[in-house]
């Protein structure tokens, strides 16, 4: 058995930040932020994923790179689908 | 098939249990293989049903065998079959469930039920892509364009649909199941440098297959959507982008190619060594090439839609990675030649077979770099120069990769050896048919005659006629080998553990294999084709 | 057959013939749902390609669209969830410790969260049915342009919004209909005292795919509900 037993207490805390960060990312929504309300929507939804990824699944404490390999390569395959498609739409009225 | 007269005191794999509930509940990988193996061989004649009625249609400039609505369902019905149930599976289902346990080292893939459940979703698919071709079947093209598919065809669309989608499952789970095997499963003493490339292009092939299926997916289901349901998602009159569609489906199919013939790839480089009695030159780039081939081919789906609607700007970018992904492809070719350079060669039927692809699969390259000069492509899109870059490579390459393959292994599969005379004659047969049947296919899309069409100019007829000749040839090419595989078990020579002296822990233990692959868990201290320590058989297949 | 000197391990009931050890099988079958989890991602990821496009298109009606959704639900909603992941992980380490009860209420847990997130949905999938929202002959945008005369609204751009709301929103809550299937399996087996700290493995694998629908949802939230809540002028 090679996975560590994580404290529950760790388990609480990233719990109790996801919560407030879902308060906060709520909240910001009503904020006039330009352009940047979706960056700081997106930053934050990226942080709680992260914090999802790294600690309830594991991905922090894995002996095996390969899981984290995985991860990474799944998002960079879903950010090629997206930028080169976008690449299209973005540059059509270039000409 | 399962009453082969084996005389072989030894229990194998095929021997061991008899009866139909040992071989549909089976979760023996080789068992599964040989499955697939009908059912892809079935799917293989419907396709070709299609196409010799193509084939028959345009015998004659005016459309005069069927009408012109039957035409377009004729070409989308083998589009469909033979991409999604006969290419994509082909390969990896048959030659890749048979062998990359036993090339490992392993007992069986690391999820031997989930194998089976991926036979049993391409059996569903299956009986739906078949059921909707008895109802009508679709005329959208294998391609399902928006808005005709969602909104204009009045064909079965939505069944078509539905079965693609099933069948994709079945192969990501195949993808799923050989990525894990080959992480976790090799036997002691198997480092990656020691795998066989045949493993590297299985396993950059599993790559495209987890990646890319699901984005195909999830694209038909909308397409489902959409027709059902009476979305806009697809359709300009209210908004949507007849091309969202076609960057969604191309992400996917554009790697599909590189899912077929990565395999044969595979294939290829296990019996050229083997005939050549001479190690791989340059195991390392052709281990890194399918890995770039897997990659790069993510990267270049819009050159189908060059002439589509996309920016230019958008099309510069895809042209030059389209340039791009063909260097690894040009790599595999280089190291294939330079491994023949001053070695042993003999010609038995895998190495014309493998002979056939190389330079078959290098023309359709090559004249892919054509389709990716933008100026040339909007000459050349929708007309049959891409007919023939296609085939060149999907049927001169991966289908002749596939029966070379099938050659190679069949005294491993079936402890029989296959006729080499008739080897020989099949291999020559298909050869020359293929060119035939394609060449002029060339000739006739630089001439300007464009795909899908049930008609022609007149002008067009003499390479018409000696394209249809072509494929009358090729299909007794591809009939004789299921002749005298049939014959061969019960009246083929038996065949020894290694009756072409070849490399690989597949060949070191018996023909067949028994159930659980291995006596002994192998222990692997040698470098992978080691031929110079390999004894070459001690004669030459005997000719029956 | 194996050369495994450890007979221990290999009479281990949960251990499958062609595995050498618990060890081999455990991490085959974690890197199998890795493995498919990759997969999900990009079944996802055409949908959001989709969504991305359209918005950056028709930002108008999405924006509209975006403001009709009910934010409290959706804010609860995804706390929902995230109290879901929490009881996952807590259960995921009950087992590790051997603690089978414990095990078992966290399980129950997870599937009462998982239930109340579809409870929800379910109930603004029908607020948007009587809005008339649903994409098809009786849509109508009608509602939105007489509430937002400050945005520009094309009733079909603003279809298309509501098509990937369903689309997106339905698959997601497909995913959450298996999870909890999933979940209701690996509580009986629970009960059954099948989980041990030595083989654990379907509930680790299980927790790995419910926190990934998890994950979807975190996304699906901000990209659906927070599109534009800025006060209009």
């Amino acid at each position: 058995m090679s996975e560590p037993i994580v404290p529950s207490k760790l388990y609480v805390g990233i719990w109790i930040t996801l919560l407030c960060l879902t308060v906060i990312t709520a909240g910001a929504s009503f904020i006039d932020l330009g352009p940047l309300n979706t960056v700081v929507a997106l930053v934050i939804a990226t942080f709680k994923a992260l914090l999802v990824v790294l600690f309830f699944m594991h991905v922090k404490y894995a002996s095996e790179k390969l899981s984290k390999m995985v991860v990474v390569a799944a998002v960079f395959w879903l950010l090629l689908l997206l930028t080169l498609s976008m690449a299209d739409y973005v540059t059509r009225l270039w000409s | 098939m399962a009453t082969a007269a084996i005389t072989a005191e030894r229990e194998n794999y095929l021997n061991r249990e008899y009866g139909i509930r040992s071989w549909l509940l089976t979760t023996d990988h080789k068992r599964i293989a040989l499955l697939y193996l009908l059912s892809i061989t079935f799917f293989f004649f419907i396709g070709g049903f299609f196409a010799l009625l193509i084939r028959l249609e345009l015998l004659t400039p005016a459309g005069d065998l069927v009408q012109a609505d039957t035409y377009n369902k004729l070409f989308t019905m083998h589009g469909q079959v033979m991409v999604f149930f006969f290419l994509i599976p082909s390969i990896p289902a048959v030659l890749g469930n048979f062998l990359v346990p036993l090339m490992i080292g392993a007992r069986d893939l690391a999820f031997p039920r989930i194998n089976l459940l991926s036979w049993y979703l391409y059996i569903i698919a299956g009986v739906m892509m078949l059921h909707c071709i008895l109802t009508g079947g679709a005329d959208t093209g294998w391609t399902f364009y928006t808005p005709f598919s969602t909104a204009f065809s009045n064909t079965k669309v939505v069944e078509a649909g539905l079965a693609i989608f099933v069948s994709g499952f079945s192969s990501i789970l195949t993808g799923l199941n050989f990525v894990v095997t080959i992480h976790r499963m090799r036997a002691p003493g198997m480092t990656w440098s020691r795998l066989p490339l045949f493993i590297w292009a299985h396993y950059a092939t599993s790559i495209i297959q987890l990646l890319g299926t699901p984005v195909l997916a999830v694209t038909l289901l909308l397409v489902v959507l959409e027709r059902a349901l009476h979305l806009g998602i697809f359709d300009p009159t209210r908004g949507g982008d007849p091309l969202l569609f076609q960057h969604l489906f191309w992400f996917y199919s554009h790697p599909a190619v590189y899912i077929m013939i990565l395999p044969a790839m595979g294939v290829v480089t296990e019996i050229v060594p083997c005939f050549s009695r001479k190690r791989i030159f340059g195991y390392k780039f052709v281990a890194m090439s399918s890995i770039a081939i897997a990659v790069f081919g993510f990267l270049v789906w819009a050159h189908h839609m060059f002439v589509a609607g996309i920016s230019l700007y958008s099309a510069l970018i895809f042209s030059i990675l389209s340039y791009l992904v063909a260097v690894p492809s040009a790599i595999k070719v280089f190291n294939w030649t330079a491994t023949m350079y001053k070695g042993s060669i003999s010609f038995a039927t895998p190495m014309l077979y493998a002979f056939g692809f190389i330079g078959l699969f290098t023309m359709g390259g090559l004249t892919g770099l054509f389709l990716a000069a933008l100026g040339i492509d909007v000459h050349v899109t929708d007309t049959y120069f891409v007919i023939a870059h296609f085939h060149y490579i999907m049927v001169g390459g991966a289908v002749m990769g596939y029966l070379g393959g099938m050659h190679f292994w069949w005294p491993k599969i079936s402890g029989r050896m296959y006729p080499e005379f008739w080897g020989k004659l099949a291999a020559m047969i298909v050869f020359i048919g293929f060119n035939l049947t394609f060449f002029p296919q060339f000739i006739l899309g630089y001439l300007g005659m464009p795909r899908r069409y049930w008609q022609y100019p007149p002008e067009f007829q003499v390479l018409n006629v000696l394209s249809t000749a072509g494929s009358t040839i090729l299909a007794v090419g591809y009939l004789l080998p299921m002749v005298y595989f049939l014959w061969s078990m019960r009246y083929g020579k038996l065949a020894e553990d290694n009756p072409w002296g070849a490399s690989g822990l597949e060949w070191t233990t018996t023909s067949p294999p028994p159930t659980f692959n291995f006596d002994r868990t192998p222990e692997v201290t040698w470098e992978a084709y080691d031929y110079a320590n390999i004894a070459a058989p001690e004669e030459a297949p005997v000719e029956q | 057959m194996s050369n495994s000197p450890i007979a221990v391990e290999q009479h281990n009931p949960a251990l499958r013939h062609h595995f050498a050890d618990m060890e081999q099988q455990r991490q085959a079958s974690s890197l199998g749902m890795w493995v498919f989890l990759a997969t999900e991602v990009m079944f996802f990821g055409g949908m959001f390609c989709a969504y991305l496009i359209y918005r950056y298109w028709y930002f108008n009606e999405f924006a509209a669209g975006s403001r009709s959704l009910d934010i409290w639900l959706g804010t609860i909603n995804t706390a929902v969830l995230i109290c879901s992941s929490l009881t996952v992980a807590l259960g995921v380490r009950a087992a590790q410790m051997g603690k089978r009860k414990l095990l078992v209420v966290l399980l129950l847990l997870t599937i009462v969260f998982g239930v109340a997130f579809l409870g929800i949905k379910g109930v603004e999938w029908y607020t948007k049915f009587q809005e008339h929202h649903i994409p098809g002959s009786s849509f109508s945008a009608d509602n939105l342009i007489k509430e937002y005369p400050q945005i520009r609204i094309d009733p079909s751009h603003e279809q298309i919004f509501f098509s990937l709301y369903f689309a997106m929103t339905g698959l997601h809550a497909l995913h959450m209909i298996i999870g909890v299937g999933i979940f209701t399996f690996l509580t009986y087996y629970a009960w059954k005292g099948r989980y041990t700290p030595e083989y654990h493995n379907p509930v680790e694998i299980g927790g790995l795919y419910w926190h990934f629908v998890d994950i979807i949802w975190i996304y699906l939230f901000p990209l659906l509900y927070l599109i534009d809540r800025k006060p209009l002028k």
